[in-house]
């Protein structure tokens, strides 16, 4: 046997076409004939549409012209509630709304054209706010502009108040982020009535703009193919809203009987396309005289804009994460997902659980003071242990020690000489340095029977060369789908990780092993590589052509023997889980990652700027299959959190972003970042491939409350928002003593 | 007029240099015109008459770069891949001025390049075992 290769520092396996320029991105592909697409947009929030002309300047006879009434099946962008028309045709929901595509081979020509174009409209009252939405005054959405609604209780928290010693409230709020991969959003398609349809793109989940183009054409399954081209970076951004834009670009083609490029610039990708829902979350929490958790009722509010997209499953992600890592008796989390007339908002890493984690450990700092104890004194006694159950009545079976994970944190971070020493150096500088953390836990695979109904497929063939080959849907992005899945290959089989190859995902060739998303390709696809190679090996075994032990080589030679060989395996659901979805009582997620973020901060208190000093990330994860891509899983996502707790800011107008430009929404530079360090406790997890459980999300979590923990030890003032900019920390300063004479009135004995 | 990175992309077909936002912030579409880092995005074409191009394709496997692509391989400096030519590019020209540069010199040499995936940490990483 070869020496093992999961847990090894293995090469990503695409990395010689991406570090040489060689790699395919859908922008690098050219097809003979083929025209460039453009989309006409709303330039209203929410209006009728009256009247369209074609201004004179270009040669419009030459131009392939759609709109709504060229659709050949649904005008649907199939998803959850099929709300959302592919093209807009009486009236618009908000601003950037597509309502018509033209193309024209001539890319200059197209540029000039969409200048060209007036659509004269008739405004609507539009809505923004989403109190002003739930007050159901303007329908803009179904009877009651609301997408979704949960409640999940635990207990009977009405009933704790009396008991109560301390009753704490707090109000949070997130805002918009957008995903901002460095490459946009971009299709290229290929369709008419006899062959059917084929795009190739940049996306995460094949199969979904594979439904969304069945429904959009009215076609069966065999007559659409969808191929993910390499994707310069996704984050949930290429998740749902490539179905628009595949949908568009095979509209175009199918009219003009030639292939369509559609590549969407910065500025139309920022402006048009899905962000972060932003949040709001209301905590009433009691405790009693020990400092322990008797209830917590949590309002988790969020934005869905115009259209209902993925909100419906975002909303539950975040209403299960709200309360955390907590023992709770009482928890009743009531949420709702709200429309407004902005473009929609739509999966981004975390999905939902960024916005309510924010919310609830900066709230925990808050209850922590009411009780006089610190903040990690109070988390130590009332952390979830092994035994105990979840808020949705999810007993925790692995082993589990929040508290040893939260000392260890802190013990490596320096945390306690730090709180001293910045006490103070803070006492005579204008550079107040703080130190802050948060600790949280994320699911990892769909919510609840989520995985029962996508009932993923993987199948793994044999290989002229004495290998195998890997066919999924899963979607390499950047983070590391094809080394990983890879090495559960490789390390499954006992052979060198060049002996494994792995398809691009293209729906003619792999079947639908689910959507890229929800931390689940190594946990759960990864288990479904695992057994397919079982079962493949067991085959060779049975038939005679291996024994074991085997070398690598007698392998191959047993592959060659046995000739072509395809296994296919289907997604089983481990034992013990049951959910439901009436009650939103269950096992809500096969395994939880746990993690404790520790941060360090310096304020200028004469700008307002805060520099990340140090961050230090521990997490539990399973175990670590490859440990130099979950580093750089971890890095990257503390860094995205970093952004979006205090650069990331979308300013609306009209309720769409008006700094739709790199210029003006900032992301984080080589300059904003802090030296990171990572560290893993591994316990392995039975059901999750060769132990493994979710990683992807969870870095996003932790670092906005961590940080904002930390610049509220160097500062005092609390803050309840994100992004929090050097203004608002300006205006914090100067309000302090009113700050914390509110803070004082909000304990109520 | 085009600008550089049209030229280099669709008449010469040269596709490594990306585009992440035509206005000049993300880096990716990065090339060395006379030995000076810039972005091909910026650059009306006419102004480049008569000057030495170098591009991605132009600098892989060469001394300096291919040192810095071995590295961004084995310290894990490239996840997505979109930013990696113009990171790249960057190193190169940081090495050509800075023989030896510390991770400090690094940040600063490499802060008009934006990458979404990394978190930069090991690109850093990967341009200091380089040099």
């Amino acid at each position: 046997m070869e020496p093992r290769v999961v847990g090894a520092p293995v090469r990503r396996k695409e990395v010689q076409g991406k570090l040489t320029g060689t790699a395919q991105y859908v922008a690098d592909l050219v097809m003979p004939g083929m025209l460039h697409g453009a989309t006409i947009r709303s330039t209203q929030p929410r209006a009728r549409i009256r009247n369209i002309t074609y201004q004179p300047g270009v040669p419009w006879d030459e131009f392939v012209v759609v709109t709504s009434a060229d659709i050949p099946g649904t005008n649907r962008v199939a998803a959850i509630m099929d709300d959302q028309p592919s093209l807009a045709d009486d009236h618009v929901n908000h601003l950037h709304e597509p309502i018509l595509l033209i193309a024209h081979e001539n890319q200059d020509l197209v540029r000039k054209a969409r200048t060209l174009i007036t659509i004269e409209y008739e405004p609507m009252t539009p809505v923004f706010d989403v109190d002003a939405s739930l007050s159901a005054e303007t329908l803009i959405w179904g009877s009651d502009n609301v997408f979704k609604r949960y409640l999940m209780n635990k207990g009977d928290v009405d009933n704790v108040w009396e008991k109560a010693a301390f009753i704490v409230d707090g109000e949070y709020s997130t805002g918009a982020q957008e995903q901002l991969y460095i490459e946009p959003n971009g299709m290229i398609a290929v369709a008419n009535p006899s062959e059917g349809v084929t795009v190739w793109g940049s996306l995460q989940c094949p199969y979904y703009v594979h439904r969304a183009l069945m429904h959009l054409f009215a076609l069966p399954a065999d007559k659409v193919r969808v191929v993910q081209q390499e994707t310069g970076g996704a984050f949930g951004g290429k998740e749902e809203f490539p179905s628009v834009i595949a949908g568009h670009a095979a509209l175009l083609a199918w009219k003009a009987g030639k292939p369509v490029k559609l590549i969407y610039d910065r500025e139309e990708d920022m402006a048009a396309t899905t962000k972060r829902h932003p949040s709001r979350t209301r905590h009433r929490t009691a405790i009693d005289a020990d400092g322990k958790l008797l209830g917590m009722d949590i309002e988790f509010t969020i934005d869905g804009g115009a259209y209902a997209t993925l909100s419906g499953v975002v909303l539950p992600r975040g209403t299960i994460h709200a309360p955390g890592p907590y023992l709770c008796e009482n928890i009743r989390v009531r949420s709702i997902a709200v429309a407004t007339n902005s473009p929609p908002h739509g999966a981004f890493r975390g999905f939902g659980a960024p916005q309510s984690i924010f919310a609830l450990e900066r709230h925990m700092n808050k209850v922590a003071r009411a009780a006089g104890l610190t903040p990690e004194e109070f988390r130590r006694r009332n952390f979830l242990r092994t035994g105990d159950a979840t808020a949705t009545g999810q007993v925790i079976t692995q082993p589990l020690d929040m508290a040893g994970l939260l000392e260890r944190a802190l013990r490596e971070a320096d945390y306690y000489a730090k709180i001293e020493q910045f006490r103070k150096s803070n006492a005579t500088s204008v550079l107040r340095k703080g130190i802050g953390f948060s600790t949280f836990f994320h699911g990892a695979g769909f919510t609840g029977s989520g995985e029962r109904y996508l009932q993923s497929v993987l199948e793994l063939e044999t290989t002229a060369d004495g290998g195998v080959c890997i066919l999924s849907s899963m979607t390499e992005m950047g983070q590391g789908t094809n080394t990983v899945l890879t090495q559960v290959a490789a390390e499954t089989l006992g052979i060198p990780c060049d002996q494994v190859h792995i398809l691009r995902p293209d729906t003619a060739k792999v079947p639908n092993s689910g959507p890229t998303v929800a931390s689940r390709t190594s946990m759960i696809v990864g288990k479904l590589v695992e057994r397919a190679c079982i079962e493949l090996r067991d085959r060779l075994i049975t038939a005679g052509h291996l024994r074991t032990p085997y070398t690598p080589e007698e392998f191959a030679t047993a592959v060659r023997l046995c000739g072509a060989f395809r296994s296919r395996v289907r997604y089983q659901e481990p034992p013990g889980i049951h959910w439901n979805d009436e009650t939103y009582q269950g096992e809500a997620y096969g395994a939880y990652s746990w993690a404790a973020y520790v941060a360090e901060v310096t304020v200028d208190t004469l700008t307002g700027e805060t520099q990340v000093d140090d961050f230090l990330a521990l997490q539990e994860v399973g175990r670590v299959l490859n440990p130099v891509l979950a580093a750089g899983q971890i890095e990257g996502g503390v860094v995205q959190g970093l952004g979006f707790a205090l650069l990331e800011n979308v300013e609306w107008r009209d309720g769409a972003m008006a700094n739709s430009q790199l210029t003006n929404y900032i992301i984080p530079t080589t300059m904003d970042v802090p030296p990171i360090r990572v560290l893993f406790e591994e316990v392995p997890y039975e059901h999750g491939a060769l132990g493994a459980k979710g990683i992807g999300e969870l870095p996003m979590d932790g670092p906005a409350p961590a940080i904002l923990n930390a610049i509220e030890n160097a500062t005092g003032i609390s803050f309840h928002h994100v992004p929090l900019t050097p203004e608002d920390i300006l205006r914090g300063l100067e309000q302090n003593t009113k700050t914390l004479e509110i803070l004082e009135e909000e304990m109520v004995r | 007029m085009k600008r550089l990175l049209d030229v280099l992309r669709e008449d010469l077909h040269l596709t490594g240099t990306k585009e992440g936002c035509g206005e000049g912030e993300c880096g990716a579409c990065s090339v060395l015109v006379n030995g000076e880092l810039v972005n091909s995005c910026l650059i009306p074409v006419a102004q480049v008459a008569g000057a030495e191009i170098l591009s991605i394709e132009g600098v892989t496997g060469n001394g300096a770069a291919n040192r810095v692509q071995q590295a961004f391989a084995e310290c894990g400096g490239a996840q997505c891949g979109i930013c990696t030519p113009g990171m790249v590019m960057a190193s190169v020209y940081l090495l050509s001025r800075i023989e030896h540069p510390s991770r400090e010199q690094i940040r600063e040499g490499l802060a008009g390049n934006l990458c979404r995936c990394t978190g930069y940490q090991k690109i850093v990483d990967a341009v200091f075992s380089a040099a």
